[in-house]
């Protein structure tokens, strides 16, 4: 674990996002790195999702993101995927109405060389007995399977998982954790987490992004064995079990990115106020 | 007897037009959002184009046997043309902005029907249909004229047809999943475009065959057909369920049967109340239409 990204395979700079007027990137910073898992952290409605939506074009964005030597802001979004990334979404954005092949065949790419069913298959054994089960039926762990599946089809460059664990029963986050771990064996992972727990499991190098933008990059494990810094950047209390704590007011003093006055930028959105409740009450009301 | 067998078929073809024309409405608004108030117009070239050439405009069309099946095809395939070109020229510039993009639908369904008048007038014209298809046929002691049958033919033939697209073919497969999700297709790497294009070529396709039997059902073509049958159209699209093909079969069905019912045993003119008070009820009961997909 070295803390220097040596030629990234994914360069993010200056990302910008504006969605209706409203500011909601204001200038992230993020190398994915060549090997291994680099995860993208911070609290809730921090940014990381519009991050990733960012890369892939998903929501209108600027700045820069090179995907090896290649500038790929200007692109659309499905011709910078057919580049080989994998993306599954923090909703799972598996298809309910499809059947588990139907969503799996969707997935198959042209040009991408023939579509790993034996891995799919061998990861999750359910995805072959469940294929023609719709997948608006499946239970949630089975849904990210689909969706996770469906990344390791083509031989990607680059998988980006956004909260693969949110929600999932125990044993279904070791389940999910083993799989992203074998599958950053061969190929880069971009990873969006909460569970600590997983992030130092899986973790090389990591991004944090506060109040839409990047206030820490390093190795991983330099930042979970910081319990300040922890803190401080993620609200996580004495236990990094992930449950957010109360703001800190000590946000201020972060040195890279002092906590801009509005605060209140991205957080309005109801995942937000619910994601943290607590939170959310006691910085919205003057 | 009789009259109830007779309200049945009319009914029948009636919604057997509302299917034709819901049906790419329907699949229109659920992959893209769109509501195509250009719907009608599309219908309308397609009842000019076939009563064009059914005319003795186009060489080897004429008014029966091959020449009609031609004249058919004619009308058919200029309303594609004319929904492939509306959107690609005027929906896709505007995929971003959707008011405007309504705004530029309702603008196409006015200027059509006036082009069309302007080129051969307001009145209606007499359809030049053949001979083999103006007649009746006994079933149950009524006489039922037999393009009705030729409607429902079209539309069972279009309903099959659309199912084993959507079901058998990965286009189809793309436009069910960008009915659900259109996001996460582009982010597996599909071009949603294509689909959009295909989908609007689908749906002018199956309104202009609309407009070229609506043709043979009312006797005539006229400008303004086409924005008339719409508002019917778009009642069995809501009835159905957004993006629902099945849905909108049964509710056109339905829309088709009231609406005649109800017409020839109360005054006439409440027929089309009756199916506007259907729709009312069936969206307190049901708000995601027929199909419990979200309309």
């Amino acid at each position: 674990m070295t803390s220097e990204l040596t030629e990234p395979l994914l360069s993010v700079r200056a990302l910008r996002v504006v969605i209706g007027g409203r500011h909601i990137l204001h200038g992230v910073d993020l190398d994915v790195a060549a090997s291994g898992v680099t995860a993208l952290l911070g609290r809730n409605g921090a940014g990381k999702t519009t991050t990733v939506r960012g890369i892939l074009g998903l929501v209108p964005r600027t700045g820069s993101v090179l995907l090896g030597a290649e500038e790929t802001v200007r692109l659309a979004t499905h011709n910078l995927v057919r580049r080989g990334i994998g993306y599954a979404p923090e909703d799972r954005g598996v298809f309910a109405s499809l059947t588990v092949a139907e969503n799996l065949r969707l997935a198959e790419r042209a040009g991408a060389g023939e579509p790993d069913y034996p891995l799919v298959h061998e990861l999750f054994p359910e995805l072959k007995t469940r294929a023609r089960q719709a997948a608006g039926t499946l239970s949630g762990g089975q849904q990210q399977m689909v969706a996770i599946g469906r990344t390791l089809l083509n031989g990607n460059r680059l998988i980006i998982a956004d909260e693969p664990t949110k929600g999932l029963a125990p044993k279904v986050v070791t389940e999910v954790a083993q799989v992203l771990e074998r599958a950053a064996e061969a190929v880069p992972v971009l990873l969006v987490e909460q569970n600590l727990a997983l992030v130092r499991r899986l973790a090389a190098h990591c991004a944090v992004v506060a109040d839409g933008r990047t206030v820490h990059r390093g190795p991983a494990a330099a930042l979970l064995a910081d319990a300040d810094a922890l803190r401080r950047l993620l609200g996580v209390g004495r236990h990094d079990a992930g449950t957010p704590a109360e703001a800190q007011p000590r946000t201020a003093l972060e040195p890279t990115a002092p906590r801009p006055s509005a605060a209140d930028e991205d957080r309005p959105a109801a995942a937000g106020a619910g994601k943290a409740a607590g939170t959310a009450n006691t910085e919205a009301t003057p | 007897m009789a009259t109830i067998v007779l309200l049945t078929c009319t009914g029948l073809g009636l919604g057997a037009l509302y299917f034709l024309v819901a049906s790419g409405l329907s699949l229109i608004f659920g992959l893209m959002d769109v509501l195509n108030f250009a719907h009608g117009a599309l219908l309308s070239i397609g009842a000019y184009g076939a009563w064009w050439a059914a005319s003795g405009n186009l060489p080897g069309a004429g008014r029966s046997g091959f020449g009609f099946v031609l004249a058919v095809a004619f009308g058919t395939a200029v309303g594609t043309l004319a929904a492939v070109l509306l959107e690609l020229a005027v929906i896709r510039p505007l995929y971003t902005r959707p008011r405007e993009q309504i705004l530029a639908t309702v603008g196409v369904g006015l200027a059509a029907p006036a082009l069309l008048s302007a080129i051969w007038g307001s009145d209606a014209r007499t359809f030049p249909g053949p001979a083999a298809l103006s007649g009746t046929f006994p079933l149950l002691g009524a006489a039922i004229p037999v393009n009705r049958l030729v409607l429902v033919a079209a539309a069972l033939v279009v309903l099959v047809a659309l199912r084993l697209f959507l079901g058998r073919t990965r286009h189809g497969l793309v436009v069910r999943a960008g009915v659900e999700d259109r996001a996460m297709v582009t982010a597996l790497g599909i071009d949603v475009r294509k689909a959009f294009t295909l989908v609007f070529a689908i749906g002018g396709a199956a309104a202009a065959l609309a407009g070229a039997l609506g043709g043979l059902y009312f006797g005539s073509v006229d400008p303004g057909q086409g924005t008339s049958l719409l508002i019917f159209a778009f009642v069995v699209v809501v009835m159905g369920g957004m993006g629902s093909i099945t849905g909108a079969a049964v509710a056109a069905v339905g829309v088709g049967l009231v609406q005649q019912f109800a017409n020839y045993y109360t005054a006439a003119g409440l027929g089309d109340l009756a199916v506007v008070v259907m729709l009312a009820a069936l969206l307190l009961i049901r708000p995601r239409g027929l199909t419990g997909r979200l309309a």
